[in-house]
């Protein structure tokens, strides 16, 4: 089992197309975050900016997610592993927020 | 046994023991297990500070009239607007902006190195380390400037109120920055959840770097070239670019919203 010697190492040449596709996903990430500041600085706050930023967030996380950390790619029973639980989250940005929103009248 | 990511045939005798069923390793997939449970954490942080800010009155009048008051949530805009070297200029978010950038290039950098390690290219995997682990210590020092900011304050200042003799009277003294009582730009959970928040955060970056120079340094000293895959470069990714994730959310909910 434990040799000494060392192993034949290949290097096999870089993948230009799998690259091209890495820095496409930078790409998109940068532009989305441009359009966030030009939002920022545009829109009147209110509940429909905040909406837009959220949307926005998850094509990000969805782009970090799926193709960095390359979840999109792997078995279904592990994506939906991952994703699942994170409904719970959604649940508890709600419920919290609704409760501040009526903590503020008391 | 290899422990590089195996295909698995899919279909019943997937659960039936020989392979593994979520097509990863024990290692990726504990990592995978770990970020969750991470990413349950920075929610309740995130999602506490959505509690605190809208149980607190916001601020209505014209963006461009606001000043700083206790009585009110600030708007993020208005409170980071300094860049580096560009004292006395109103630059509204630029600075987390820069950061911002920084930080998605570090982790395009460390997919990079990832892709690399596919190949067995040793040396290729050092300069995209090299290039993650410069990326992280830029966003640390942007963020080491940027609390500095944030503690020191502006040399206006706002003037706060005290309780004396039951009542509320404005202070001689204008109020600078912030600390955990009080600060200069809202109430004081303001800045108490920019210090835990962004803190939380910038201490994962901080591990992160430290991990991610650990993986160069198996790298250089030729540890995974031996070891016959590159892994561990692949497991550590997923910690960075998760970093890069948080940053995403912690951005859009602390800074833009």
């Amino acid at each position: 089992m434990s040799h000494h010697q060392e192993p034949q190492i290949t290097v096999l040449p870089p993948d230009t197309e799998k690259i091209a596709k890495l820095w496409k996903t930078a790409g998109i990430l940068l532009a989305i975050t441009v359009v966030e500041f030009i939002i920022a600085f545009t829109l009147p706050h209110g509940a429909a900016k905040t909406f837009l930023f959220v949307i926005l967030t998850l094509v990000k996380a969805g782009y970090i997610v799926g193709e960095f950390m390359h979840l999109r790619y792997e078995v279904k029973v592990l994506f939906w592993a991952v994703l699942m639980p994170m409904i719970f989250i959604g649940w508890m940005l709600v419920a919290f927020v609704y409760e501040g929103t009526k903590i503020i009248r008391i | 046994m290899s422990q590089t990511t195996a295909a698995v045939s899919h279909g019943k005798s997937v659960w039936d023991g020989g392979t593994s069923p979520m097509g990863v390793s024990y290692g990726k997939l504990m990592m995978w297990f770990f970020l969750m449970s991470d990413a349950f954490t920075f929610s309740g942080l995130l999602i506490t500070y959505g509690l605190v800010r809208s149980s607190n009155p916001a601020y209505t009048g014209a963006v461009k009239d606001f000043v700083f008051s206790p009585n009110y949530w600030p708007i993020p805009e208005k409170v980071f607007e300094a860049v580096p070297f560009l004292h006395g200029y109103s630059l509204p978010l630029v600075f987390v902006g820069i950061m911002t950038f920084v930080l998605i290039m570090s982790s395009v950098t460390m997919v990079l190195a990832v892709e690399a390690g596919h190949r067995m290219d040793q040396k290729a995997v050092e300069k995209w380390m090299l290039w993650t682990i410069l990326g992280g210590m830029t966003f640390l020092g942007c963020q080491a400037w940027e609390w500095t900011h944030f503690i020191v304050g502006t040399e206006s200042g706002t003037i706060l109120n005290q309780v004396v003799n039951g009542q509320l009277v404005p202070r001689t003294v204008a109020t600078h920055g912030a600390v955990l009582v009080e600060n200069q730009y809202g109430p004081p959970a303001f800045a108490d959840f920019f210090f835990f928040i962004t803190g939380f955060h910038g201490f994962h970056v901080f591990t992160g770097v430290l991990f991610n120079f650990l993986i160069f340094y198996n790298t250089v000293t030729g540890v995974y070239a031996r070891r016959g895959h590159y892994e561990m470069v692949e497991k550590v990714g997923l910690y960075w670019h998760f970093v890069d994730l948080v940053w995403v959310f912690v951005f859009t909910f602390f800074y833009l919203v």
